[in-house]
Order: structure tokens, then C-alpha cells, then sequence
């Protein structure tokens, strides 16, 4: 059967090119143009090139927020992961206290960002708030709003607290898909509880996992809400992640122009980050297949 | 090795049964000998799972006890009881290769790894996969992975019996043929005490020196595939087995006549009175058309299956089937079925009657 050729069906695409235009394309090319130019308002500009790059990339503020970003990130996915899968290999099985436990580990994730970072900021605050307030009591120097170290602790445990139900709730989800006939033939093959663990649970839980740690990595290297809640990037820049960084240079100084700059390279990295982690996934998946 | 005793045992999923409907295995008294091959046999859902994974251990009965030669296992975990169990779905270590997941059940008992590598290769052999050792489990079949599943059953020679829960289900049917076959001779060579769940007869009556007919969470009947042949216990037994199963026919008994909807016809023996709801059986093989005497039919069809025909009739709304040599003759006038007297069997409630002066039986 021949098929007769018919350009009008380009049109059908149009709606969905117009939506990527404006949800997408249009902003992302907006970022694009500050970048390359500068202004002194009037909404008059002028060509700089690579100028705001080269600047970016040779300072040290950059680098020392992304410093504190990896480790951030790095801190935060040591903690959550294996704490998720521990919380999900003990969670019921089945019953009422399966749905109980279901719903208490999704509360945290159905709070508003800004709300976490409000109830950690009372939360650990020394005169009034009860963490704060019982660490002093017990005689400990708490204080995050001064320490470089606590302010660090605190976003961290904030962050372990609203985000580890994710992780823990996937791996769940991973675990329950395993037919019981598995751990029946481990019982009878008499593996030990670690084997159980090894060769069958945490196999079946490797595609969740992916899932999981892809998307802790970018919530993470994004954040911006809670520790700006919580400490506003300091005590002095300690806390200042990329996010926080970038606003703060943007909107505070309103260096457009760096700022933009800032952002490209920021959303580069991000998109290198999780292609390369995707990659490898899904490499290992194929070398296991032979 | 051991010899299995299931004494007084039942069990219900629920954790208060309130009566015997609640019950997934009514309550029974059984000895599986040691050494011996079975068939368990019945339709889904009949309690046959139940049972092997009660006797494996991984399903502690709510009453009851088992016991393997004289020790009571009843409270033992299933790696005390050194059991081998294959399940109906190919159950392997994916992230292993197929020689670890050979070698599991050894290794996990710290086996030295000479004996392992030796046993495996065996094994290997056995199941056609020595050319896959290497490879991951992964990427297999489905069939390949049950041939996994069996060859880890099989890997441990010292185990106290083998249960296979419908192990073919998923392998190709010239695979079957040739994995029944090797169970066949693993058995006749070691001397295992297996018992082969399944619902197909074919495989029960080819693979099992004795076959264990459940129905409805019971044991119905125990015995060779020829007793069940010849002398069904319960009509359940009569009609699963064979092919077609056997005929039903309600009837009232009196001595050595049953009377089947005003047709009165000779039995091979007298009986006292049955109680209930009675029916007489024969199967079709012992059925035969005639022109004169017997069951007056109206016959449907004739299905020519190469060795022999079966004849299809109906006899007020009841189907009768009759099995006919290729040899004999079918001529139209043919539309009365005559029974053999000597194998009626009576039926009360579904259980056999045995004739006056005999002691089998059950519902007598």
C-alpha cells in the first residue's frame, strides 16, 4: 500500500511545540541571552561573549558552593540509602500495621518545603524550640545559627527526616514484588539471612534503587527552600549551596549576567551528572544480562 | 532417608476454624514410605500444596504431627529437616551464574569445594546445561531456569526426601518427557523418597509407583496407578482418572441388581443396602455397544483417536462414554450400551460400597 504524503500533519505538532516553547524553550533562552550580554538598565544591552563565564569559572564562589554542594549531596545519599533499605526490609509485610507504617513514612514527603524548614528552624532553635532547647539542657554547645558544624548537622538530619521515606517507600515497593516462592527456596537451599538479602532482595530492589538515587541526587543538588528556612545560607556561607548562591547573586545583587551564567553551567552539571550515573546503570544492567 | 508419617493432620489458613469447611486438609492419617515415589494428585486448589510445604516445613500444621522416621519434625525449621523442594515457577538467583546457583545448596552447608565442583558438573549433566555454566541466570528461559530449579533440587544427595510442586509446568512438552524420564532414573538410582505434586495424570501415573488422589483438602485414595484404575475409592478418583473418566450413573442397589432409571442390570456382586445418594460406576473401557440388553442411548458422536473410538451417548440427559477397540464393528442398530457386571463399582456419597463379604471399602 502506498502512502500518500501529507504535509498539513505537521500541524498536528504545533500545539505541543508551542507548550515546549513556553514551558521550556522560551525561558531557558531567556537565561541564554543574559548570559552572553551585559546592561546598566534602560533595558539597554550589550554583547560580552564568554566574558560572565570566564568570570564565573574563575572564582572561587562558584567553586566553594559546589564544594559544599557535593558534599552535601554526597552526605545526605551515604545516609538515606542504606538507612531507606534498612527501614524497608523491616517495615509488615502485610496487615493493618503495613498501611500504618505506609502512611507515617509518606507524611513528611506530603509537607511543603517551606513548612519542613519552618518546623526544623523552631525545632532547633535554642530558647524555644525542643531539639535546640534539650541539647542545651543536656549541656551540649547546640547552636545553629553560629555553628558552621550544627548548622551542617541540623540541614542534614532535616533532610534525612523528609526524605528517606522516598528511598524507603520504593525499595518497599521493590520488596513486596517478590513472589514468596523466593524466599522459600532460600529457606530450603538454607541460606543465611545476609544471602537472602544479597541475592535475592537486593537484585529485585536494584531497579527502584536507580530510581531512587537518581532522584535524591537532584533533589539534593537543587536544594534551595529548607536551608534557606532554616539558616539562610549561613552562619556566614557555610550553608550556601548552589541554589542559595544563585538566588542570592541574581535577585540580591541583580548581577544578571554572572547569574545566568552561573545557572547554564549549574543546569549543565546536573545533566551530566545524572546522563553519566544513567549510563553506567544501565550499562551494568546489560553486562549482567550476558 | 526416612520414611514420612503424617499423623492426625490438618490444617486451616484461618487462625479459629469454625468448622470442617475452613479446613484446607481435613484431618489424616498417612505413612509415605521411605524410598518410595509418589504422585500427588488432585485439581487446583484441592490442599496439595499445602501438604508438601507441610512437609517441607515452610507451613507449620494447626494440628497434627509429622514425623520423619521416628523423629517428630512437626516444631523443625525446613533446614533441619534437610528437604529438597522444587517450586511450579523457576525460582533462581538471577545475579549468579548457573554453576553458583548449582552450588548454593552445597556451599550454604559448607561442603568442601571439590565435592561441590564435582556434583555440579554431574548435575550439569544431567539437566543438559553444562555448555551454560559460565552465564549468568539472568538472560535464561523460562525452561532453562526451571531446569535450574530441579538441578538445585537434586544438587544434595544425602536429603531426606525431593518434592517437586508441578515442576514442568513452564518446560516444553519434549522437555518434560525427558526431565520426567531423569527424575525416573535419579530415582531409581539413589532411592529418594519423592513426591511429585501435580494435576495431570499422565505425568502422576508415568512418574509415581504409588499415586495420592486428593479431592476437596482430603486423601482420597493411596495406591498404584492400578488400583485407582481398577478400584476407585471415590468417584472423584474415578472420573480424574482415565480418559474419559469414569461413568456415573444414579441408581438404587439391591443385592446383586442396580436399577438405573427402570433398567435393571446385574452387578459382579451382591451388596447390603447402600445409604444416600447412590451411584453405580463403570468405566468406558468395560463399557460396550449392543444391539440388545443394557442401557437403551441415544449415541452423539464417535471420536476416532487412533488407537481406539470413543463412543459418546446420552442417556437421559446423562453422558455415557464407551471405549471401542479399532477392531470391533459399529453397526446402526447399535444404541443400546451393555455394562461388564464384574466392574460396576457402587457408589454411596460418593464413596465406594465394598460388596458383601469383602473388607475394602470405606462408606459400607
Amino acid at each position: 500500500m502506498d502512502k500518500t504524503p501529507n504535509q498539513k500533519a505537521w500541524f498536528l505538532i504545533l500545539p505541543v511545540l508551542v507548550l515546549v516553547a513556553f514551558s521550556a524553550v522560551v525561558p531557558l533562552m531567556t537565561v541564554v541571552n543574559y548570559s552572553v550580554q551585559d546592561t546598566f538598565g534602560d533595558n539597554e544591552f550589550f554583547w560580552a561573549g564568554l566574558e560572565w563565564f570566564e568570570e564565573m569559572l574563575g572564582s572561587d564562589r562558584l567553586w566553594n558552593a559546589l564544594g559544599r554542594q557535593v558534599m552535601f549531596s554526597a552526605i545526605i545519599l551515604a545516609i538515606q540509602v542504606p538507612l531507606g533499605i534498612f527501614i524497608a526490609l523491616n517495615m509488615p509485610k502485610k496487615g493493618v500495621w503495613a498501611s500504618v507504617c505506609l502512611v507515617l513514612m509518606s507524611l513528611p514527603l506530603l509537607i511543603p518545603f517551606n513548612v519542613v524548614g519552618t518546623i526544623w528552624q523552631i525545632f532547633g532553635r535554642v530558647d524555644i524550640g525542643l531539639l535546640g532547647h534539650t541539647l542545651a539542657a543536656l549541656g551540649l554547645d547546640y547552636n545553629y545559627t553560629n555553628d558552621a558544624f550544627d548548622a551542617w548537622a541540623t540541614i542534614i538530619v532535616m533532610d534525612v527526616w523528609h526524605w528517606t521515606s522516598l528511598i524507603a517507600l520504593l525499595c518497599y515497593a521493590g520488596l513486596q514484588s517478590i513472589p514468596q516462592a523466593y524466599y522459600q527456596a532460600a529457606k530450603i537451599d538454607q541460606a543465611s539471612r545476609w544471602k537472602v538479602f544479597r541475592y535475592i532482595e537486593l537484585p529485585k530492589m536494584r531497579g527502584v534503587l536507580l530510581i531512587a538515587v537518581l532522584l535524591r541526587f537532584m533533589d539534593s543538588f537543587m536544594i534551595y527552600t529548607e536551608p534557606f528556612v532554616v539558616t539562610g545560607g549561613g552562619p556566614g556561607n557555610a550553608t550556601t549551596f548552589l541554589s542559595i548562591d544563585l538566588v542570592k547573586m541574581a535577585v540580591g545583587q541583580f548581577d544578571l549576567g554572572p547569574a545566568a551564567a552561573f545557572s547554564i553551567m549549574y543546569f549543565l552539571v546536573i545533566l551530566l551528572v545524572s546522563w553519566v550515573f544513567y549510563t553506567v546503570m544501565t550499562n551494568l544492567d546489560k553486562e549482567e544480562a550476558r | 532417608m526416612a520414611r514420612i508419617t503424617l499423623s492426625n493432620l490438618a490444617h486451616s489458613y484461618f487462625a479459629n476454624p469454625k468448622g470442617e469447611a475452613d479446613y484446607a486438609l481435613k484431618e489424616m492419617d498417612h505413612v509415605w514410605e521411605d524410598g518410595g515415589a509418589y504422585a500427588l494428585l488432585g485439581s487446583s486448589g484441592c490442599g496439595k500444596t499445602t501438604l508438601l510445604n507441610i512437609i517441607s516445613g515452610l507451613v507449620r500444621p494447626s494440628q497434627g504431627r509429622v514425623l520423619f522416621g521416628d523423629r517428630d519434625v512437626t516444631d523443625a525449621a525446613t533446614s533441619d529437616r534437610n528437604i529438597a523442594q522444587v517450586f511450579q515457577f523457576p525460582v533462581v538467583y538471577d545475579t549468579m551464574t548457573v554453576r553458583d546457583n548449582l552450588a548454593f545448596p552445597l556451599r550454604n552447608r559448607g561442603m568442601d569445594a571439590a565435592y561441590v565442583a564435582s556434583r555440579v558438573d554431574q548435575i550439569a549433566r544431567m539437566i543438559g546445561m553444562e555448555a551454560e555454566l559460565g552465564r549468568k541466570a539472568r538472560g535464561l528461559t523460562a525452561d532453562a531456569k526451571q531446569k535450574i530449579s530441579l538441578g538445585r533440587g537434586m544438587v544434595r544427595e544425602d536429603v531426606n526426601a525431593i518434592l517437586f510442586d508441578e515442576p514442568l509446568t513452564v518446560i516444553d512438552p519434549h522437555m518434560k518427557w525427558e526431565l520426567r524420564t531423569q527424575l525416573k532414573s535419579l530415582h531409581r538410582e539413589f532411592g529418594h523418597t519423592m513426591i511429585y505434586v501435580t494435576h495431570d495424570q499422565t505425568e502422576a501415573l508415568t512418574f509415581a509407583d504409588r499415586v495420592v488422589v486428593m479431592y476437596d483438602g482430603r486423601v482420597v485414595q493411596m495406591g498404584t496407578p492400578q488400583d485407582l484404575f481398577d478400584t476407585p475409592e471415590h468417584t472423584f478418583v474415578g472420573y480424574f482418572i482415565g480418559s474419559p473418566g469414569m461413568n456415573l450413573l444414579d441408581a438404587s442397589v439391591e443385592g446383586n441388581r442396580a436399577t438405573v432409571a427402570g433398567v435393571s442390570l446385574p452387578l459382579g456382586a451382591a451388596y447390603d443396602a447402600p445409604q444416600g445418594r447412590v451411584q453405580i460406576g463403570i468405566r468406558p473401557e468395560f463399557v460396550s455397544p449392543t444391539a440388545a440388553g443394557g442401557l437403551p442411548v441415544t449415541i452423539r458422536r464417535i471420536e476416532d483417536v487412533g488407537r481406539h473410538r470413543i463412543v459418546r451417548a446420552d442417556f437421559n440427559g446423562t453422558e455415557i462414554n464407551a471405549v471401542v477397540g479399532e477392531g470391533t464393528t459399529l453397526s446402526a442398530d447399535m444404541t443400546r450400551l451393555a455394562f461388564a457386571p464384574e466392574r460396576i463399582g457402587v457408589y454411596a456419597n460418593d464413596w465406594r460400597v465394598a460388596p458383601q463379604g469383602s473388607r475394602t471399602g470405606r462408606a459400607a
